[in-house]
Protein backbone atom coordinates (compact mmCIF):
# COMPACT_ATOMS: atom_id res chain seq x y z
CA UNK A 1 0.00 0.00 0.00
CA UNK A 2 2.14 3.18 1.37
CA UNK A 3 -0.40 5.48 0.43
CA UNK A 4 -1.51 6.72 3.79
CA UNK A 5 -3.70 9.61 2.19
CA UNK A 6 -5.78 6.98 0.61
CA UNK A 7 -6.82 6.04 3.95
CA UNK A 8 -10.04 7.03 5.85
CA UNK A 9 -7.78 8.72 8.08
CA UNK A 10 -6.34 10.70 4.86
CA UNK A 11 -9.55 11.82 2.77
CA UNK A 12 -10.55 12.93 6.02
CA UNK A 13 -7.45 15.21 6.32
CA UNK A 14 -7.61 16.57 2.50
CA UNK A 15 -11.44 17.47 2.92
CA UNK A 16 -10.29 19.53 6.09
CA UNK A 17 -7.66 20.98 4.72
CA UNK A 18 -9.70 21.79 1.51
CA UNK A 19 -12.25 23.28 4.06
CA UNK A 20 -9.75 25.57 5.94
CA UNK A 21 -7.74 26.63 3.32
CA UNK A 22 -11.07 27.62 1.25
CA UNK A 23 -12.26 29.89 3.86
CA UNK A 24 -8.86 31.80 4.85
CA UNK A 25 -8.33 32.31 0.28
CA UNK A 26 -11.98 33.90 0.95
CA UNK A 27 -10.17 35.93 4.04
CA UNK A 28 -7.16 37.08 1.77
CA UNK A 29 -9.43 38.37 -0.90
CA UNK A 30 -11.25 35.68 -3.13
CA UNK A 31 -14.70 36.16 -3.61
CA UNK A 32 -17.52 35.23 -0.84
CA UNK A 33 -18.73 31.67 -0.16
CA UNK A 34 -16.01 31.04 -3.04
CA UNK A 35 -12.20 30.59 -1.52
CA UNK A 36 -12.80 27.26 -4.10
CA UNK A 37 -14.95 27.02 -6.89
CA UNK A 38 -13.92 24.97 -9.61
CA UNK A 39 -16.78 25.91 -12.04
CA UNK A 40 -16.47 29.82 -10.96
CA UNK A 41 -12.71 29.75 -11.32
CA UNK A 42 -12.88 28.45 -14.66
CA UNK A 43 -15.60 30.59 -15.91
CA UNK A 44 -13.33 33.31 -14.32
CA UNK A 45 -10.43 31.95 -16.71
CA UNK A 46 -12.66 31.71 -19.71
CA UNK A 47 -13.32 35.11 -18.88
CA UNK A 48 -9.62 36.42 -18.60
CA UNK A 49 -8.95 34.77 -22.09
CA UNK A 50 -12.00 36.71 -23.66
CA UNK A 51 -13.92 33.82 -24.85
CA UNK A 52 -16.83 35.74 -22.76
CA UNK A 53 -17.13 39.14 -22.27
CA UNK A 54 -18.66 39.48 -19.14
CA UNK A 55 -16.71 42.27 -17.14
CA UNK A 56 -17.07 40.95 -13.62
CA UNK A 57 -15.99 37.71 -14.04
CA UNK A 58 -12.49 37.56 -15.35
CA UNK A 59 -9.67 35.91 -13.91
CA UNK A 60 -6.81 34.01 -14.47
CA UNK A 61 -7.54 31.66 -11.37
CA UNK A 62 -3.88 30.33 -10.22
CA UNK A 63 -5.78 27.99 -7.91
CA UNK A 64 -7.17 26.30 -10.89
CA UNK A 65 -3.25 25.82 -12.47
CA UNK A 66 -2.10 25.11 -9.03
CA UNK A 67 -5.12 22.26 -8.92
CA UNK A 68 -3.82 20.43 -12.10
CA UNK A 69 0.00 20.86 -11.42
CA UNK A 70 0.29 20.05 -7.91
CA UNK A 71 -1.99 16.97 -8.80
CA UNK A 72 0.73 16.03 -11.79
CA UNK A 73 3.37 16.77 -9.72
CA UNK A 74 2.42 14.03 -6.89
CA UNK A 75 1.49 11.66 -9.34
CA UNK A 76 5.14 11.98 -10.76
CA UNK A 77 6.56 11.71 -7.60
CA UNK A 78 4.20 8.43 -6.92
CA UNK A 79 5.23 7.38 -10.07
CA UNK A 80 1.01 7.27 -10.94
CA UNK A 81 1.27 9.81 -14.20
CA UNK A 82 -0.09 7.98 -16.96
CA UNK A 83 -0.92 9.52 -20.09
CA UNK A 84 -4.24 7.94 -21.30
CA UNK A 85 -7.07 8.61 -23.42
CA UNK A 86 -9.73 7.71 -25.68
CA UNK A 87 -12.24 7.12 -23.94
CA UNK A 88 -15.43 8.95 -25.90
CA UNK A 89 -13.59 12.74 -26.07
CA UNK A 90 -16.24 14.24 -27.50
CA UNK A 91 -19.07 13.31 -24.92
CA UNK A 92 -17.32 14.38 -22.35
CA UNK A 93 -16.59 17.66 -23.80
CA UNK A 94 -20.46 18.39 -23.63
CA UNK A 95 -20.75 16.35 -20.70
CA UNK A 96 -18.51 18.99 -19.45
CA UNK A 97 -20.50 21.97 -21.23
CA UNK A 98 -23.59 20.69 -20.31
CA UNK A 99 -22.28 20.29 -16.21
CA UNK A 100 -20.97 24.05 -15.97
CA UNK A 101 -24.58 25.50 -17.59
CA UNK A 102 -26.09 24.02 -14.52
CA UNK A 103 -23.34 24.83 -12.15
CA UNK A 104 -23.72 28.40 -13.58
CA UNK A 105 -27.42 28.56 -13.47
CA UNK A 106 -27.22 27.02 -9.75
CA UNK A 107 -23.78 29.44 -9.08
CA UNK A 108 -21.32 26.88 -7.94
CA UNK A 109 -19.93 23.89 -8.61
CA UNK A 110 -20.38 21.04 -5.49
CA UNK A 111 -17.43 22.21 -3.23
CA UNK A 112 -18.96 25.64 -3.43
CA UNK A 113 -22.31 24.08 -2.55
CA UNK A 114 -20.43 22.98 0.46
CA UNK A 115 -18.69 26.30 1.03
CA UNK A 116 -21.67 28.44 0.64
CA UNK A 117 -23.87 26.15 3.07
CA UNK A 118 -20.48 26.43 5.81
CA UNK A 119 -21.26 30.26 5.09
CA UNK A 120 -24.80 30.14 6.24
CA UNK A 121 -26.34 30.20 2.69
CA UNK A 122 -29.28 28.28 3.05
CA UNK A 123 -29.93 28.11 -1.21
CA UNK A 124 -27.21 25.99 -1.17
CA UNK A 125 -29.18 22.87 0.86
CA UNK A 126 -31.26 23.55 -2.67
CA UNK A 127 -28.22 23.22 -4.60
CA UNK A 128 -27.02 20.13 -2.61
CA UNK A 129 -30.35 18.12 -3.09
CA UNK A 130 -30.40 18.65 -6.22
CA UNK A 131 -26.27 17.08 -6.79
CA UNK A 132 -27.47 14.37 -4.98
CA UNK A 133 -30.86 13.96 -7.30
CA UNK A 134 -28.74 14.08 -10.30
CA UNK A 135 -26.16 11.47 -9.29
CA UNK A 136 -29.12 9.40 -7.90
CA UNK A 137 -30.53 9.54 -11.53
CA UNK A 138 -26.76 8.77 -12.80
CA UNK A 139 -26.80 5.69 -10.43
CA UNK A 140 -29.74 4.31 -12.59
CA UNK A 141 -27.31 4.22 -15.88
CA UNK A 142 -24.34 3.17 -13.94
CA UNK A 143 -26.39 0.18 -12.87
CA UNK A 144 -27.62 -0.87 -16.32
CA UNK A 145 -24.32 -1.19 -17.71
CA UNK A 146 -23.25 3.01 -18.63
CA UNK A 147 -20.07 3.12 -19.60
CA UNK A 148 -18.16 5.14 -22.34
CA UNK A 149 -16.21 2.67 -22.37
CA UNK A 150 -12.09 2.12 -21.88
CA UNK A 151 -9.47 4.63 -21.82
CA UNK A 152 -5.81 3.10 -23.50
CA UNK A 153 -2.71 4.21 -22.63
CA UNK A 154 -0.97 7.01 -24.75
CA UNK A 155 2.47 8.46 -25.85
CA UNK A 156 4.71 9.84 -22.54
CA UNK A 157 4.46 13.35 -23.49
CA UNK A 158 0.99 13.46 -24.39
CA UNK A 159 0.14 13.54 -20.38
CA UNK A 160 2.56 16.93 -19.98
CA UNK A 161 0.03 18.83 -22.71
CA UNK A 162 -2.45 19.77 -20.02
CA UNK A 163 0.10 20.82 -17.49
CA UNK A 164 2.15 22.30 -19.91
CA UNK A 165 -1.45 24.70 -20.70
CA UNK A 166 -1.57 25.43 -16.92
CA UNK A 167 1.96 26.65 -16.83
CA UNK A 168 1.44 29.13 -20.00
CA UNK A 169 -2.15 30.35 -18.06
CA UNK A 170 -0.09 31.22 -15.66
CA UNK A 171 2.73 32.97 -16.90
CA UNK A 172 0.04 35.22 -18.93
CA UNK A 173 -0.93 36.46 -15.41
CA UNK A 174 2.10 36.68 -14.19
CA UNK A 175 3.16 38.94 -17.11
CA UNK A 176 -0.38 40.46 -17.44
CA UNK A 177 -0.36 40.21 -21.34
CA UNK A 178 -2.27 42.74 -23.37
CA UNK A 179 -2.30 41.34 -27.15
CA UNK A 180 -4.52 44.30 -28.15
CA UNK A 181 -5.76 47.44 -27.40
CA UNK A 182 -9.24 46.70 -25.44
CA UNK A 183 -8.26 42.71 -26.20
CA UNK A 184 -7.72 40.19 -24.21
CA UNK A 185 -6.55 39.41 -21.39
CA UNK A 186 -9.04 40.63 -19.09
CA UNK A 187 -9.04 41.32 -15.69
CA UNK A 188 -12.09 42.19 -13.99
CA UNK A 189 -12.25 46.12 -12.70
CA UNK A 190 -15.09 45.23 -10.36
CA UNK A 191 -17.27 42.31 -9.44
CA UNK A 192 -15.88 38.88 -7.95
CA UNK A 193 -13.12 38.57 -11.21
CA UNK A 194 -11.32 41.69 -9.03
CA UNK A 195 -11.71 39.88 -5.61
CA UNK A 196 -8.58 37.51 -5.19
CA UNK A 197 -6.04 36.85 -3.32
CA UNK A 198 -2.71 37.14 -3.57
CA UNK A 199 -1.16 35.62 -6.78
CA UNK A 200 1.40 33.23 -4.73
CA UNK A 201 -0.74 32.14 -1.97
CA UNK A 202 -3.23 31.28 -4.43
CA UNK A 203 -1.10 28.94 -6.58
CA UNK A 204 0.97 27.76 -3.54
CA UNK A 205 -3.17 26.30 -2.01
CA UNK A 206 -4.15 25.11 -5.43
CA UNK A 207 -0.57 23.18 -5.19
CA UNK A 208 -0.50 21.64 -1.91
CA UNK A 209 -4.52 20.96 -2.27
CA UNK A 210 -4.01 19.62 -5.60
CA UNK A 211 -1.29 17.28 -4.91
CA UNK A 212 -2.92 16.44 -1.62
CA UNK A 213 -6.24 15.88 -3.64
CA UNK A 214 -4.35 13.03 -6.25
CA UNK A 215 -3.05 11.18 -3.48
CA UNK A 216 -6.27 10.88 -1.47
CA UNK A 217 -8.69 10.55 -4.54
CA UNK A 218 -10.85 13.18 -2.92
CA UNK A 219 -14.39 13.92 -4.95
CA UNK A 220 -17.50 15.26 -3.78
CA UNK A 221 -19.57 13.38 -6.62
CA UNK A 222 -17.83 10.11 -6.04
CA UNK A 223 -18.89 11.03 -2.30
CA UNK A 224 -22.24 11.16 -2.67
CA UNK A 225 -22.26 8.06 -5.29
CA UNK A 226 -20.53 5.52 -3.42
CA UNK A 227 -22.83 6.20 -0.60
CA UNK A 228 -25.76 5.58 -2.92
CA UNK A 229 -24.53 3.07 -5.50
CA UNK A 230 -22.47 0.76 -2.44
CA UNK A 231 -22.89 2.04 0.46
CA UNK A 232 -19.54 3.22 1.12
CA UNK A 233 -18.75 6.27 3.05
CA UNK A 234 -15.61 6.60 2.72
CA UNK A 235 -15.49 9.33 0.39
CA UNK A 236 -17.99 11.11 2.24
CA UNK A 237 -16.09 11.21 5.47
CA UNK A 238 -13.76 13.76 3.34
CA UNK A 239 -16.86 15.70 2.21
CA UNK A 240 -18.03 16.21 5.66
CA UNK A 241 -14.64 17.06 7.16
CA UNK A 242 -14.46 19.97 4.23
CA UNK A 243 -17.68 21.03 5.39
CA UNK A 244 -17.20 21.11 8.84
CA UNK A 245 -13.97 22.75 9.05
CA UNK A 246 -15.01 25.27 6.40
CA UNK A 247 -18.26 26.19 8.79
CA UNK A 248 -15.69 26.23 11.88
CA UNK A 249 -13.31 28.24 9.97
CA UNK A 250 -15.83 30.45 9.07
CA UNK A 251 -17.37 31.40 12.69
CA UNK A 252 -13.30 32.16 13.58
CA UNK A 253 -13.12 34.60 10.76
CA UNK A 254 -16.63 35.85 11.16
CA UNK A 255 -17.56 34.98 7.71
CA UNK A 256 -20.60 33.11 8.78
CA UNK A 257 -23.97 35.01 8.12
CA UNK A 258 -27.08 32.68 7.74
CA UNK A 259 -29.99 33.23 5.64
CA UNK A 260 -31.57 32.58 1.80
CA UNK A 261 -31.81 36.35 0.98
CA UNK A 262 -28.90 38.40 0.19
CA UNK A 263 -26.38 35.48 0.49
CA UNK A 264 -23.12 36.27 -1.64
CA UNK A 265 -23.14 35.76 -5.87
CA UNK A 266 -26.70 32.99 -5.02
CA UNK A 267 -30.24 33.91 -6.05
CA UNK A 268 -33.13 32.21 -4.36
CA UNK A 269 -34.96 30.76 -6.89
CA UNK A 270 -35.23 27.40 -5.15
CA UNK A 271 -36.79 25.10 -7.92
CA UNK A 272 -33.53 26.20 -10.25
CA UNK A 273 -31.14 26.21 -7.56
CA UNK A 274 -32.12 22.42 -7.15
CA UNK A 275 -31.93 21.58 -10.91
CA UNK A 276 -29.08 23.38 -12.24
CA UNK A 277 -27.23 21.40 -9.35
CA UNK A 278 -28.98 18.16 -10.45
CA UNK A 279 -27.61 18.31 -14.24
CA UNK A 280 -24.72 19.08 -12.71
CA UNK A 281 -24.42 15.94 -10.67
CA UNK A 282 -25.72 13.48 -13.60
CA UNK A 283 -22.95 15.52 -15.95
CA UNK A 284 -20.45 14.47 -13.34
CA UNK A 285 -21.62 10.77 -12.44
CA UNK A 286 -21.54 10.24 -16.52
CA UNK A 287 -17.96 11.89 -16.75
CA UNK A 288 -16.78 9.94 -13.49
CA UNK A 289 -15.80 12.70 -11.12
CA UNK A 290 -16.75 16.42 -10.49
CA UNK A 291 -15.22 19.48 -11.32
CA UNK A 292 -12.06 19.21 -8.82
CA UNK A 293 -11.54 16.14 -9.43
CA UNK A 294 -11.43 16.55 -13.44
CA UNK A 295 -9.28 19.04 -12.77
CA UNK A 296 -6.79 16.28 -10.30
CA UNK A 297 -7.26 13.30 -12.97
CA UNK A 298 -6.11 15.52 -15.90
CA UNK A 299 -3.54 16.46 -14.29
CA UNK A 300 -2.49 12.23 -13.26
CA UNK A 301 -2.17 12.75 -17.21
CA UNK A 302 -6.14 11.42 -18.21
CA UNK A 303 -6.34 13.16 -21.53
CA UNK A 304 -10.08 12.24 -21.16
CA UNK A 305 -10.87 14.35 -18.07
CA UNK A 306 -8.80 16.99 -19.92
CA UNK A 307 -11.27 17.35 -22.48
CA UNK A 308 -14.09 17.46 -19.80
CA UNK A 309 -12.17 20.47 -18.32
CA UNK A 310 -12.14 22.42 -21.49
CA UNK A 311 -15.84 21.30 -21.99
CA UNK A 312 -16.48 23.16 -18.85
CA UNK A 313 -14.00 26.10 -19.77
CA UNK A 314 -16.28 26.46 -23.49
CA UNK A 315 -19.77 25.92 -21.08
CA UNK A 316 -18.69 28.95 -18.97
CA UNK A 317 -18.12 30.89 -22.09
CA UNK A 318 -21.49 29.30 -23.48
CA UNK A 319 -23.58 30.68 -20.43
CA UNK A 320 -22.64 34.09 -20.36
CA UNK A 321 -22.76 34.92 -23.63
CA UNK A 322 -26.11 33.65 -24.07
CA UNK A 323 -27.32 34.70 -20.79
CA UNK A 324 -27.56 31.56 -19.14
CA UNK A 325 -25.79 31.87 -16.04
CA UNK A 326 -27.98 33.36 -13.36
CA UNK A 327 -26.84 36.44 -11.34
CA UNK A 328 -27.38 37.34 -7.80
CA UNK A 329 -31.07 38.80 -9.44
CA UNK A 330 -32.02 35.12 -10.14
CA UNK A 331 -31.84 33.43 -13.13
CA UNK A 332 -32.42 34.07 -16.83
CA UNK A 333 -35.24 33.18 -19.41
CA UNK A 334 -32.90 31.09 -20.70
CA UNK A 335 -31.63 29.50 -18.53
CA UNK A 336 -34.72 26.72 -18.09
CA UNK A 337 -34.80 25.45 -21.74
CA UNK A 338 -30.92 24.84 -21.53
CA UNK A 339 -30.86 23.11 -18.58
CA UNK A 340 -34.04 20.93 -20.05
CA UNK A 341 -31.57 20.53 -22.93
CA UNK A 342 -28.76 19.72 -20.77
CA UNK A 343 -30.86 16.80 -19.33
CA UNK A 344 -32.73 15.30 -22.57
CA UNK A 345 -28.44 14.95 -23.64
CA UNK A 346 -27.21 13.16 -20.70
CA UNK A 347 -30.34 11.15 -20.21
CA UNK A 348 -29.86 10.11 -24.19
CA UNK A 349 -26.05 9.79 -23.53
CA UNK A 350 -26.97 7.70 -20.22
CA UNK A 351 -29.24 5.46 -21.78
CA UNK A 352 -27.25 4.87 -25.00
CA UNK A 353 -23.66 4.28 -24.05
CA UNK A 354 -23.88 0.97 -22.21
CA UNK A 355 -20.95 -1.92 -22.55
CA UNK A 356 -22.79 -5.28 -23.31
CA UNK A 357 -26.09 -5.75 -21.04
CA UNK B 1 -15.53 -23.58 -9.24
CA UNK B 2 -14.52 -21.70 -11.99
CA UNK B 3 -12.40 -18.18 -11.72
CA UNK B 4 -14.59 -15.33 -12.67
CA UNK B 5 -12.52 -13.24 -14.74
CA UNK B 6 -13.43 -9.25 -15.12
CA UNK B 7 -11.13 -7.27 -17.13
CA UNK B 8 -11.49 -3.58 -15.46
CA UNK B 9 -8.61 -1.82 -17.61
CA UNK B 10 -8.85 1.54 -18.59
CA UNK B 11 -12.33 2.11 -17.25
CA UNK B 12 -13.61 5.13 -15.24
CA UNK B 13 -14.47 5.26 -11.87
CA UNK B 14 -16.44 3.29 -10.54
CA UNK B 15 -17.09 0.85 -13.33
CA UNK B 16 -14.39 -1.32 -11.97
CA UNK B 17 -16.27 -1.75 -8.73
CA UNK B 18 -19.68 -1.55 -10.17
CA UNK B 19 -18.72 -4.87 -12.30
CA UNK B 20 -17.13 -7.02 -9.61
CA UNK B 21 -19.86 -5.77 -6.74
CA UNK B 22 -22.34 -7.18 -9.29
CA UNK B 23 -19.97 -10.67 -10.16
CA UNK B 24 -20.27 -11.14 -6.56
CA UNK B 25 -24.07 -10.39 -5.97
CA UNK B 26 -24.19 -13.28 -9.07
CA UNK B 27 -22.85 -15.40 -6.60
CA UNK B 28 -19.50 -15.81 -7.84
CA UNK B 29 -17.13 -16.29 -4.93
CA UNK B 30 -13.98 -16.42 -6.66
CA UNK B 31 -12.82 -14.02 -8.93
CA UNK B 32 -9.65 -12.62 -10.88
CA UNK B 33 -9.90 -8.71 -11.66
CA UNK B 34 -7.44 -7.09 -14.13
CA UNK B 35 -6.89 -3.25 -13.29
CA UNK B 36 -4.45 -0.62 -15.36
CA UNK B 37 -4.12 1.86 -12.14
CA UNK B 38 -3.86 2.44 -8.73
CA UNK B 39 -7.11 4.26 -7.98
CA UNK B 40 -9.01 1.31 -9.58
CA UNK B 41 -6.69 -1.23 -7.63
CA UNK B 42 -7.46 0.61 -4.16
CA UNK B 43 -11.38 1.11 -4.67
CA UNK B 44 -11.21 -2.95 -6.19
CA UNK B 45 -9.56 -4.41 -3.06
CA UNK B 46 -11.57 -1.70 -0.60
CA UNK B 47 -14.88 -3.19 -2.10
CA UNK B 48 -13.88 -6.65 -2.13
CA UNK B 49 -13.05 -6.43 1.77
CA UNK B 50 -16.36 -5.06 2.19
CA UNK B 51 -17.84 -7.85 0.40
CA UNK B 52 -15.62 -10.39 2.88
CA UNK B 53 -13.37 -11.54 0.20
CA UNK B 54 -9.59 -12.61 0.29
CA UNK B 55 -7.26 -10.47 -1.98
CA UNK B 56 -4.44 -11.79 -3.77
CA UNK B 57 -2.42 -8.80 -5.58
CA UNK B 58 0.36 -9.65 -8.56
CA UNK B 59 1.65 -7.28 -10.91
CA UNK B 60 1.81 -7.93 -14.08
CA UNK B 61 3.92 -5.20 -16.49
CA UNK B 62 1.22 -2.31 -16.23
CA UNK B 63 -1.55 -4.11 -15.78
CA UNK B 64 -2.68 -5.62 -11.67
CA UNK B 65 -4.21 -8.75 -11.49
CA UNK B 66 -6.87 -9.30 -8.25
CA UNK B 67 -7.13 -12.38 -7.00
CA UNK B 68 -10.34 -12.13 -5.11
CA UNK B 69 -12.22 -15.23 -2.85
CA UNK B 70 -14.45 -15.91 -0.61
CA UNK B 71 -12.43 -16.82 2.75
Amino acid sequence: MGNVFSSRTGVIVVGALIGVGAAVLQYLGNPANMGICVACMERDVAGALGLHRAGVVQYLRPEIMGFVLGAFIAALIAREHKPRGGSAPLIRFFLGVFAMIGALVFLGCPWRALLRLAGGDGNAILGLLGLAAGIFIGIQFLKRGYSLGRSYPQKPLSGWVFPALMVGLFLLLVFQVSFSPGGPIFFSQKGPGSQHAPIWISLAAGLIIGGLAQRSRFCTMGAFRDVMLIRDFHLISGVAALLIFAFGMNLILGQFKPGFAGQPIAHTDHLWNFLGMALSGLAFVLAGGCPGRQLFLSGEGDMDAGVFVLGMIIGAAVAHNFALASSPKGITDFAPPAVILGFVFCVVVGITQRDRG
Amino acid sequence: MTTKRIDARGLSCPQPVVLVDRAVQEGNTDLEILVDNEVSRENVLRMAARRGLKTDVRQEGQDTIIRATRA
